[in-house]
């Protein structure tokens, strides 16, 4: 056992899919040229004023719902008050003292398939800052506004986690959360979901947190994994060499695969929160939450549980056919196509099917093998007209050439061979070719099975039913 | 011809409707005061007299054909704080003495919607900070009861402009007594509205659960029809009230008889001037005889009126003011080195003396370790006093008072002196905490200088107060004086 125990809490910033701003009517889509999508509201123009984003709210209860939350029957919105050329007001508006959800957890899976429950503290809406550009722009700063004002939600997780691992877990979890819930998009290429990592170590058993380091916006589950454990070992070594942690915000290079301390600031930030004098106290009702508890959706783990005991799954297969909701839809209209056979689909939706979107960096809900189509294939292993071998060419025909898995088997020819008498034919055949092997055979050379299994499937160009050769090559040989 | 300006706005806007003038002979002879008086007084930041008098042109058009809302064709102007699309909105700052808005506050649209023109933007205090209007980056208003003296602030340029009958009415902003203190050093009358009456969105915030927007007019009819057109919910702004505007014109001759007013006990303190007692008392009688009931009533807590404000509103404006930092729009340094260098000398150039202090008590008052101590502190005792005004208006319709100690002081008196300055808010300040509106109303002279008595109404309790102003101002004429040389 490691004489180090790890302490991680994760601060994790989802974008909300809304269409607008949280508190301006900008649009919020991603890649417009810098400040197309920002108004007077987003550049913080003298005079004007916010105004709340019904559908942000809405998006955060949904949230707070799906983590068994608290919800705020009255939250407030307060001002976090800082000078940079991003934050057109000098101020972001957020939710400090009393926000929205508070209270909730997830679960997440370990390695020895234990779950473990992750508490999250709080989760508040608050509004994204800007973009400085550099690029391209020798001697001066640019300001992109258009991220200004895009709905956040911030969920901060007690320091539960104990490993990178565990971390990538519980992002996992949210990120597929989020997604179910369809409040964010996810995307993190461009920043819709990333996180802050604290992260501090303390001897095993010691019950005093460590001082933490805090490891600004990691915006890949790689990048989480790696920053921790570079993190962790660093506080390690410098703790073994009798040093201490300095408490600070550190950033990761993924070039250098290390942590650096963000330029350091002459003294701690004093954001100066106080209730925001524009915004009302955000007053909910219970019907109101109720009404939005009604859309929604059936949740990762209701589902996982549900693929579990319903198809007859795996913990582990239920998760990773739950991950997405996309992918779930996938794998059940599989298994309605395909009447019975669930865990034949979850094989090849885990394998080949998972394989070849990931070769190709597809989504599953790209359209490249509609459900039906894969259900097709599967149907002609379940009622053995080819063999899985077989079927693995079949696929790879299905996914280049957009065929249905019929009209390859027929013009390739590859309907398996269940005709016994004709299997016994090309077994004669094959023993008549070689007597020497035979002979060595029945003189108990066993291994040689195999050999007449290969010229049998190589004579019929791999069609032949595998269970049927086998039981017929025996009684054969056997003489 | 020449005679316009003495008309009332009420009568300017019936005038106008009855064809008896045009618009654009009254938008001329107002500008033509203001050009003549400008330099004495300094009302203005910005005359705006082409765009004045194409609007005239239109409405004059618009009157032809029967068209036309409740106050086409009559001239205006407007703080400079609030927003107007295409004109400079400077809130009598160097901070934004280049700013031309890109757009105008709903007050201004509404204003504009109902017909009415704007001839320019008044000075003020700036960032309407201030009691005098000597913190303008355009120099002081001056007084015209008395060019020596200051005509209060921050809506001094307003005030002052109503007063000398440059325009027959203004729009201000009252944060601490900025509609109402000036109303009563210039002869006028001003009403500050409930908060959450009239939308903020346009108005240059300087504490924004203090602001609120409202007028300066000559009368309570006049200050009645104005506020109707500009009043009301404005999505805009999460702050505004969803509720309905009644035509506080329409109810402006109800009776008094039967109305309990409560004298606000605290106001009559050692600070008042007896002069000025003798003109509240004075104005009181007439009410009686109206038909009104006196009582004294005690807001206990009132006396803590200052200190509480001197915490709230320097801290809503240390954050309100930080979007002024020379890098989107407003004052930038010349050749800053740094991303530092800009935030400094922009602000440090741009500000005033003034508002540079409040910025610097704000950020003191919401500080780690000293946010309970003040900032919190200070918005439990508004609530104390927010629980005062409510009780008081159990037991009264309206409660009455001086409007400030003494009259008009002298320019420069008390601009080395913060904290006397400060003491001069002392009794308007206490409407702002409650968000409760109120009113100055002027009754009468001390040494030739005007006094103003304030009416102070439960929320949305606009249309009582100016029918009670009203029904005073029907028995006196204090509001039809005009300084010497202005009539």
């Amino acid at each position: 056992m490691s004489a180090w125990e790890t302490v991680i809490g994760l601060e994790i910033h989802a974008q909300l899919a809304t269409r607008s701003k949280i508190f301006s009517g900008s649009a919020t889509a991603y890649g417009a040229p810098p400040n197309a999508q920002a108004n007077l509201v987003d550049l913080g123009y003298p005079g004007v004023l916010p105004v709340l984003n019904a559908e942000a709210v809405r998006m955060a209860v949904k949230l707070g719902l799906a983590i068994n939350a608290r919800i705020a029957r009255s939250s407030v919105f307060a001002r976090k008050n800082y000078f940079y050329p991003d934050l057109p007001k000098g101020y972001q508006i957020s939710q400090y003292e009393l926000p929205i959800v508070a209270e909730g957890a997830v679960d997440i899976v370990l390695d020895d398939g234990a779950l473990k429950r992750i508490g999250i503290t709080r989760a508040h809406l608050e509004e994204d800052a800007g973009k400085s550009l550099h690029e391209g722009l020798p001697g001066v700063t640019g300001i992109d506004l258009n991220r200004a004002g895009t709905p956040l939600v911030e969920i901060v997780s007690e320091p539960h986690l104990r490993s990178a691992k565990e971390a990538v877990a519980y992002m996992k979890k949210v990120h597929t959360l989020v997604r179910y819930l369809e409040i964010c998009d996810g995307n993190m290429q461009e920043g819709s979901f990333r996180c802050d990592a604290n992260v501090s170590v303390r001897r095993a058993g010691a019950q005093k947190l460590g001082t933490r380091a805090e490891i600004k916006n990691l915006n890949s589950f790689r990048f989480v994994e790696r920053a921790i454990n570079y993190e962790v070992s660093r506080q390690i070594d410098i703790l073994e060499s009798g040093g201490q942690v300095v408490q600070e915000t550190r950033l990761y290079d993924p070039d250098k695969g290390e942590t650096r301390p963000m330029r350091s600031k002459e003294e701690a930030n004093d954001y100066r929160y106080f209730p925001d004098p524009d915004l009302l106290p955000l007053v909910l009702s219970d019907a109101f939450i109720e009404e939005v508890r009604t859309t929604l959706p059936e949740l990762p783990d209701q589902k996982a549980a549900r693929f579990a005991s319903g198809y007859g799954l795996s913990p582990y297969d239920a998760g990773v056919l739950t991950a997405s909701r996309e992918l779930a839809a996938y794998y059940e209209e599989v298994v309605r196509e395909l009447e019975g056979e669930p865990k034949l689909a979850a094989n090849w939706v885990m394998g080949e099917l998972a394989a070849a979107l990931n070769r190709e960096n597809l989504e599953v809900g790209s359209g490249r093998l509609p459900a039906a189509r894969l259900a097709g294939l599967l149907e002609r292993i379940a009622d053995q007209t080819i063999s899985g071998k077989i079927a693995k060419e079949v696929f790879e025909a299905m996914w280049s050439g957009g065929r249905s898995a019929d009209e390859v088997i027929d013009a390739q020819g590859l309907r398996q061979i269940t005709d016994s008498s004709a299997i016994e034919r090309v077994i004669d055949e094959v023993m008549g070719k070689n007597p020497a092997q035979l002979a060595d055979y029945r003189a108990g050379k066993d291994k040689l099975f195999g050999f007449f299994v290969g010229q049998v499937m190589k004579a019929t160009g791999g069609k032949a039913n595998p269970a049927q050769l086998n039981e017929l090559l025996k009684k054969k040989l056997g003489g | 011809m020449s005679e316009l300006h003495k008309r009332t706005l009420t009568e300017l806007a019936a005038g106008l409707r009855a064809r008896k003038f045009s618009s654009v002979e009254v938008v001329r002879a107002f500008l033509g005061r203001i050009e003549s008086r400008q330099g004495t007084l300094n009302a203005f930041v910005s005359v705006t007299s082409g765009q004045a008098l194409a609007e005239a042109a239109g409405a004059d058009r618009a009157l032809a054909s029967g068209g036309g809302g409740a106050l086409t064709g009559v001239p205006i102007a407007h703080k400079d704080l609030f927003c107007t699309r295409g004109v400079r909105t400077s809130c009598g700052s160097r901070m934004l003495d280049n700013f031309v808005s890109p757009y105008d506050a709903t007050v201004v649209a509404r204003l504009k919607a109902a017909g009415a023109i704007s001839l320019g933007k008044t000075n003020m205090d700036e960032f309407a900070m201030g009691s005098s209007n000597e913190n303008s980056y355009y120099g002081p208003v001056r007084n015209p009861w008395n060019v020596q003296l200051v005509p209060g602030g921050s809506s001094g340029g307003s005030a002052a402009a109503v007063a000398a009958r440059l325009v027959p009415g203004a729009t201000g902003t009252d944060t601490g007594g900025s509609i109402r203190q000036p109303a009563a050093l210039c002869g006028i009358t001003g009403i500050k509205p409930t908060y959450g009456r009239v939308s903020r969105f346009g108005m240059v915030a300087f504490a924004s659960s203090l602001d609120q927007g409202g007028v300066l007019t000559v009368s309570a009819a006049d200050a009645a029809l104005m506020l109707r057109e500009m009043a009301g919910f404005d999505p805009n702004d999460s702050t505004s009230v969803e509720a309905p505007v009644p035509d506080y014109v329409a109810a402006l001759d109800a009776p008094l008889a039967g109305l309990k007013v409560g004298l606000l006990k605290e106001f009559f303190d050692k600070g008042l001037e007896a002069g000025n007692e003798r003109r509240i008392r004075e104005a009181l009688q007439v009410f009686e005889k109206l038909g009104a009931q006196l009582r004294e009533v005690s807001l206990p807590n009132l006396p803590l009126s200052v200190p509480t404000y001197y915490v709230v509103a320097p801290a809503e404006a240390s954050s309100n003011l930080a979007r002024f930092d020379g890098v989107r729009y407003g004052y930038r340094c010349k050749e800053p080195r740094d991303l530092l260098d800009l935030y400094q000398r922009s602000r440090g150039e741009g500000f005033g003396a003034e508002v540079k202090r409040r910025i610097m008590t704000g950020t003191y008052v919401l500080s780690a370790g000293y946010y309970d101590a003040y900032y919190l502190r200070a918005q439990k005792v508004r609530q104390l006093i927010t629980d005062d005004f409510r009780r008081a208006f159990a037991e009264v319709d309206v409660l009455m008072g001086p409007m400030t100690p003494t009259a008009a002081f002298a320019i420069g008196a008390k601009t080395d002196d913060p904290i006397a300055m400060y003491l001069n808010d002392i009794y308007t300040i206490g409407a702002n905490l409650a968000g409760v509106p109120a009113m100055s109303v002027p009754c009468g002279f001390v040494a030739g200088l005007p006094v103003g008595l304030q009416i102070v109404g439960p929320h949305f309790g606009e249309a009582r107060l100016l029918n009670v102003a009203h029904r005073y101002q029907l028995e006196t004429d204090w509001h039809t004086r005009v300084p010497q040389g202005y009539a």
